[in-house]
């Protein structure tokens, strides 16, 4: 069976930009060059920031984890290569915003000493401790979002998934780090995909490549054809080229026709989508037992010899820059593509797992936006929306910042592919409109969420104060009416006493509360004589013996109620 | 029947009562800034009118006609008129206090709505029966709403677009109102084919 | 005359009853709308409103007794919001209740804390936690900014320190066009 026998369906929108993808492919894959220092970001994943477990000055060797995930969303680091904690300190990230984040700063020590690797015997783990492993091993979606695999890969599904869907399509102009790594890694990327079938239970297994990549697609079909890797309905499907093929929703729905709707997951509906280079991570941590503490980064874009290198994470990105020959009219740098990719502040900035490219931007290549011009209305960003939206409605409510409105409209669907950007006649920055409308949405709702969160605990403080304050006069009423029983106590038995000696030498008022309190006690000994059963009295043999046996089975059942009343009953 | 359909069609649209004959323009200019304002508004104005018509159809040919009282025909209207908008907005403050919040003055002001009072007394004059006056005051109130619910759909768009700062607001509204009220200029002669 | 008198007294007789009736059918339990106005509220608790927390606020605003524009920390964006809801006009922040200030958190300085417990009775959301001559500390996520704990440290160690923006909170600017001076113009 071949890929021509599959039929292939088809989603909305998208482009046909110029790829640029054949200058960085020419040369093979380079080595990262080597590094005296890394920068190790401990915040590296979606999901929260791990927590630094070794100490400045300590020895650490290659693969050894630095930084402990921070609950289940979250995602270990580790060191990318053996030397010193110099420092961990705040420095700059590869962000458009250039603010800084803590990191882990490595002294390489040169001798690149790895950990002792073993091998996870994933068959035996449960799946509750195979996410944990991947976890620690710091999996995460190398395709760009950095989502944390251990959450994606969960096997607790009931007779497993549907389809899993490998993502080889690398859709966007001048990236090419996949395209790369399938043609030089292929056996171990299909060996990491037989695993994560397996973990996951997948009845289908699809590994989607843009039919631009043809060397690419020839060689994962040989390795999925021939050697240890053959297996029943995993296939190699050479999808139509055009951008953005590579999006999750969009491959998912060129296989296997499906439609994510707006709020639902892929996993809904049976299907899973990895990205080849997670597939490839997945099998070093499983098999070879190593973390991931490196990836293919390219290097295009305005560089004399555009190439692929396999970098460890920490790597400045100035030093890989250096072995491209960059050219000198320089003005930018954009990690990611020119689609979807983020201007980054300054070359000192380290590879992270989210680093797939690293484009070099120019006046010439990337000439400066043209000035903005009014919506027109034209529709031609609705045709392009690969996401089925409408890009001039969104437009028109986040630049009007109207969020309630932009949200009715679905702009959490928008996956910010840039095709609207890319068509707008206007030469409107849709894209950046869309972020801003996003995170002040965001913002607002984590806003919100504390607002909450300090309604309710300022509600709660307000019932404890109220309610410790009818404890405690609860607790003097008590106090006084015992004082007060204690003292009526005391004056009877006086006023008795003195009654029987004299009664002329007390005063009236003496007299008044005696009167009151003889007329209390009497009060209370009728009433105590009312309430005393008055048919346990003048009994018969017969009444007591029944009596005698009501008690005894009373006895019997309070002996098995017993274990069931809670402890401190 | 046809009678009555056009009836209703030419109170809808022929001769809308606010961008016709420019009567309630009052809350029409103040509750239209969103939709569901305009939508809460309309319903109870439909409810209102369509009561008041009926009713003071009643009054008028039963009570004041015969002991010849026309003369209190103004005061009569105005008092059933009030008496059914507390009653509405007693309804809605239990059915919807967000709507009775939101609605606020514009709510008890259906009293002075000259579009209530107006249909209502050119239904005396136009001579309608009672199921003409009903037809009318419902046909009147749909208008009503139809323009409310239009022009707030238009200034929710309009409250994104770029206006040059000194026609903000209800400059703007004010000439968007016009502008639509020339639009319906353009069904007059529909009763032609009558 | 007479007629027109009976015809009016009978009228109203027969709506004031028909809208007594009503009033008793349709009477309204509690306030529905005091919860929106609470939820718009930022809950600082801070009282610069003159009420003692932000619910006693949204009653007040509810019954008509307060202005909208009388909530510093929840600034310009909080009274567009209650404007909104309430279908009142817009209106600037009252100055007599404060002005609006960056997002901060109450730091106390472990050093010079003597334990003295006044700050945690003081604070209203609970967030300093600590025991009698013991140190105090603010638990910084659940600080509200109020600053009622400062008034009441005798020593002085409880300062207000401005939150600054990290790569989490990092939000994407409203774009703006870059102007590229031309050759043709001087």
């Amino acid at each position: 069976m071949t890929t021509l026998l599959e039929s292939l369906f088809d989603f909305n929108g998208g482009v046909k930009p110029d790829y640029h993808k054949d200058a960085s492919t020419r040369l093979s894959i380079g080595v990262s060059p080597a590094q005296t220092e890394l920068v190790i970001p401990l915040h590296q994943s979606i999901g929260g920031t791990p927590r630094p477990i070794v100490a400045v000055g300590e020895q650490v060797k290659k693969g050894q984890r630095i930084g402990d995930a921070d609950g289940d969303v979250s995602s270990a680091v580790h060191a990318s290569t053996s030397g010193t904690v110099v420092a961990i300190e705040m420095r700059r990230m590869p962000h458009p915003s250039g603010l800084s984040s803590l990191c882990i700063v490595l002294e390489s020590d040169g001798r690149d000493e790895w950990i002792a690797c073993q091998a996870f015997d994933y068959k035996k783990a449960t799946p509750q401790e195979i996410r944990d492993y991947l976890r620690d091993s710091g999996v995460v979606g190398l395709g760009g979002a950095v989502f944390p695999t251990h959450l994606k890969l969960n096997a607790d599904r009931q007779g497993g998934i549907e389809t899993l869907i490998i993502n080889g399509a690398e859709c966007e102009p001048y990236i090419t780090c996949d395209d790369m790594l399938m043609r030089e890694r292929a056996d171990d990327i299909v060996r990491g995909v037989q695993l994560m079938r397996e973990i996951l239970g997948a009845k289908h297994v699809r590994i989607g490549i843009e039919d631009n990549k043809p060397e690419a697609i020839a060689v994962m079909q040989t390795a999925v054809r021939f050697g240890d890797n053959r297996t029943d309905d995993l296939l190699v499907v050479a999808v139509p080229t055009r951008y953005p093929a590579g999006g999750a929703k969009q491959l998912i729905r060129v296989i296997t026709g499906i439609e994510v709707p707006h709020g639902k997951r892929s996993i809904d509906y049976g299907v899973q989508c990895f990205n080849v280079a997670t597939a490839l991570a997945i099998y070093e941590a499983i098999s070879l037992g190593r973390p991931l503490i490196s990836r293919i980064v390219t290097v295009a874009g305005n560089v004399g010899a555009p190439r692929n290198f396999d970098v460890l994470i920490g790597t400045a990105i100035k030093d890989i820059i250096a072995a491209c020959e960059p050219l000198p009219d320089t003005n930018r740098l954009i990690m990611g593509g020119p689609m979807m990719g983020v201007e980054i502040p300054g070359d000192e900035v380290p590879v992270v797992k989210a680093t797939n490219c690293i484009l070099l931007g120019s006046n010439k290549i990337f000439p400066p936006p043209a000035p903005e011009m009014p919506c027109i209305r034209c529709g031609e960003c609705a045709i392009a929306c690969p996401a089925d939206l409408q890009p001039l409605e969104l437009y028109w409510f986040s630049r009007a910042k109207i969020f309630g409105k932009a949200q009715e409209y679905h702009l959490f669907d928008c996956i910010e592919c840039g095709c609207c950007s890319y068509v707008c006649p206007s030469n409107i920055p849709l894209v950046d409109y869309y972020r801003f409308a996003k995170s002040e949405i965001w913002a607002r709702e984590k806003e919100k969420s504390l607002a909450d969160e300090a309604r309710d605990r300022f509600e709660f403080r307000q019932f404890r104060d109220v309610r410790d304050e009818q404890e405690k006069s609860a607790r003097l009423a008590a106090r006084a009416a015992a004082a007060a029983a204690a003292k009526q106590l005391a004056t009877m038995v006086v006023t008795t006493d003195a009654a029987e000696i004299s009664t002329a030498e007390t005063s009236n008022e003496a007299n008044e509360k005696a009167a009151l309190i003889a007329a209390a006690i009497a009060r209370a000994r009728e009433q105590q004589g009312t309430t005393t059963p008055q048919n346990t009295q003048q009994l018969s043999a017969e009444q007591l013996a029944e009596i005698s046996a009501i008690e005894a089975r009373r006895a019997e059942i309070r002996e098995h109620a017993k274990p069931h009343l809670p402890p401190d009953a | 029947m046809t009678g009555y359909f056009f009836v209703v069609l030419g109170a809808v649209l022929v001769n809308n009562v606010v961008f016709v004959r420019i009567l309630g323009l009052c809350p029409f200019m103040g509750v239209s800034k969103k939709l569901e304002t305009a939508l809460g508004m309309g319903a109870a104005t439909t409810f209102v009118l369509t009561m008041a018509c009926g009713s003071s159809f009643v009054i008028d040919r039963w009570l004041l006609q015969p002991n010849g009282l026309e003369y209190l025909r103004t005061l009569s209207f105005i008092v059933t008129i009030a008496a059914i908008v507390q009653l509405t907005e007693l309804v809605i403050q239990k059915v919807s206090p967000l709507l009775h919040q939101v609605l606020g003055i514009y709510l008890p002001l259906i009293t002075t709505n000259c579009a209530v009072l107006g249909v209502p007394l050119l239904n005396v004059t136009l001579k309608y029966n009672f199921v003409e006056s009903l037809l009318f005051g419902f046909g009147s109130a749909v208008g009503f709403s139809l323009a409310l619910i239009l022009f707030a759909t238009l200034r929710e768009r309009l409250e994104g677009a770029d206006v040059p700062v000194h026609f903000r607001g209800t400059a703007i509204a004010m000439i968007t109102a016009g502008l639509i009220s020339l639009a319906f200029m353009g069904f007059a002669g529909l009763d032609k084919y009558k | 005359m007479l007629e027109a008198i009976l015809v009016m007294s009978l009228g109203a007789i027969v709506l004031g009853a028909a809208l007594g009736y009503a009033a008793v059918k349709f009477r309204v339990e509690g306030d529905p709308l005091v919860e929106k106005i609470d939820a718009i509220l930022p809950q600082t608790q801070c009282g610069q409103c003159s009420y003692p927390g932000c619910k006693p606020y949204a009653q007040a605003i509810a019954r008509g007794e307060a202005e909208i524009n009388q909530c510093p920390p929840g600034g310009e964006e909080g009274i567009r919001k209650l404007a909104d809801l309430l279908g009142r006009e817009f209106k600037s922040l009252s100055a007599e209740h404060g002005v609006e200030k960056p997002k901060a958190v109450a730091v106390i300085d472990e050093q010079t804390c003597i334990g003295c417990t006044l700050c945690i009775q003081a604070c209203p959301v609970d967030a300093i936690v600590g025991a009698a001559k013991q140190m105090h500390t603010v638990i910084a996520e659940q600080c509200t900014g109020c600053e009622l704990c400062l008034p009441p440290c005798p020593v002085d160690c409880i300062t207000m320190e401005t939150l600054h923006e990290t790569v989490e909170t990092w939000k994407w600017k409203y774009p703006v066009v870059a102007l590229h001076p031309t050759a043709g113009i001087s």
